[in-house]
């Protein structure tokens, strides 16, 4: 058996009040890089970037399960309520996290829901963050289907929830990856992706307040696939026609899914961006 | 494009696999022109409108350049998928969403089966 670099871990966890095992991978050395996976998903979306050899050598890659998706269990008597995620659970987990793991001035790079919070994390936690990095990032997404039935007992999460994601992605994207992040979709817990697209849909719009960001404190770089239609280019570009700054590449031939669906193509995106972060520029 | 949608489906394995379950007729509209499709066990049937007094469970509605652009062998960003469609304003989905949900990868195969045929 051929091992790889990535190593994974639990930790008792404080959030929300209570004490939750989160699961986490990690990989390289360095300047601490945090991804965080897309809504109704897990962290093993990025197991190319903890595997790049380059990156590697100058990044520790740290990418943790949300609680309630992946390996990171729900918290006790999460039988008795709905899961939903808010901006202010989300910037907590995050922030919590690199506080739990010592991270000092860590990168934080995210996709889609990630990609989302990169951008309250730019307006409120810019001085603690070296630099952040917005995956298929919109300021707002409305909703144009009903997700109610992504959590119905008359309807398999699992296969509703993959079907939704494989239109996500790119016609062009090599067939084996495309299909491997469908299957992360398929193992979701019910309800979580749509307790994730609460705050994607609903309770994250932070378009009235993205002209406050300032890249000159934490420098912002964008990366969209021209085929997201959730988070479109034309979304992204509504968030850098009003963030001075911000650093706007469009991912020819990409989808909603860059690390996992094409991660060869993505790398050749992102291996320059944290060049350019390392450097300082 | 959509007239030889049973050939392509009914040998394609991988695509029936999906529909297996499925004993249900669905409608899908190229512009003006009516198709309903027949579902047994993932095998499929189609037959051509106009239609006067017919079931179905639900319906799939588009203009035909809609259409084209969906089936095109390598269809551009915001044209190669039903939802994208959808987010685009430029499908339709009537009747009964339980059943398009439950099978929606089924009928995500079916109707992209054309591309490059």
């Amino acid at each position: 058996m051929k091992l790889e670099p990535i190593v994974g871990r639990y930790g008792e966890f404080q959030f929300q009040g209570a004490k939750q095992r989160l699961y986490f991978e990690e990989a390289g050395s360095g300047i601490p890089l945090i991804c965080l996976h897309t809504a109704g998903s897990d962290g093993r979306q990025y197991r190319a970037v903890l595997n790049d050899s380059s990156i590697r050598q100058n990044y520790r890659v740290i990418v943790f399960d949300m609680p309630w998706h992946g390996k990171s269990s729900p918290p006790a008597g999460w039988q008795n309520q709905d899961y939903r995620l808010t901006t202010g659970m989300y910037t907590e987990l995050i922030m919590g996290f690199a506080r739990a793991l010592d991270l000092e001035r860590p990168v934080v790079m995210g996709c889609s829901i990630g990609g989302r919070i990169v951008l309250d994390l730019a307006l409120k936690h810019a001085r603690q963050l070296r630099a952040l990095i917005g995956l298929q990032s919109g300021a707002f997404v409305e909703r144009y289907y009903d997700p109610s039935w992504l959590d119905h007992p008359e309807v398999h999460g699992g296969r509703a929830c993959g079907a939704v994601a494989y239109g996500l992605m790119s016609p062009l994207s090599p067939e084996a990856e495309r299909w491997e992040t469908v299957w992360h979709y398929m193992q979701g817990g019910p309800g979580v992706f749509t307790g994730d697209l609460y705050f994607y849909q609903v309770e994250g719009d932070i378009r009235g307040r993205i002209g406050e960001i300032d890249t000159s404190v934490c420098p912002l770089y964008l990366l969209t696939g021209e085929y997201d239609y959730s988070a479109s280019p034309r979304d992204t570009e509504a968030v850098t026609a009003r963030v001075k700054g911000a650093k706007f590449t469009v991912m020819k031939g990409l989808g909603h899914f860059p690390m996992s669906e094409n991660p060869e193509a993505f790398l050749g995106y992102l291996r320059p961006v944290l060049e350019e972060i390392r450097a300082g520029r | 494009m959509i007239e030889g949608l049973a050939r392509l489906v009914n040998d394609n394995p991988a695509i029936v696999r999906w529909g297996r379950r499925m004993n249900q007729t669905f409608m899908v509209e190229v512009g003006a022109e009516q198709y309903l499709v027949k579902v047994a066990e993932g095998k499929l049937a189609v037959e051509k409108g106009p239609f006067t007094q017919r079931s179905w469970v639900f319906a799939i509605r588009a203009k035909r350049e809609a259409w084209e652009r969906f089936w095109q062998k390598t269809p551009a960003p915001g044209w190669h998928d039903l939802f994208a469609l959808l987010r685009r304003g430029d499908v339709a989905f009537e009747g009964d969403q339980r059943v398009l949900m439950a099978y929606l990868q089924y009928v995500k195969l079916v109707l992209a089966a054309p591309r490059g045929a």
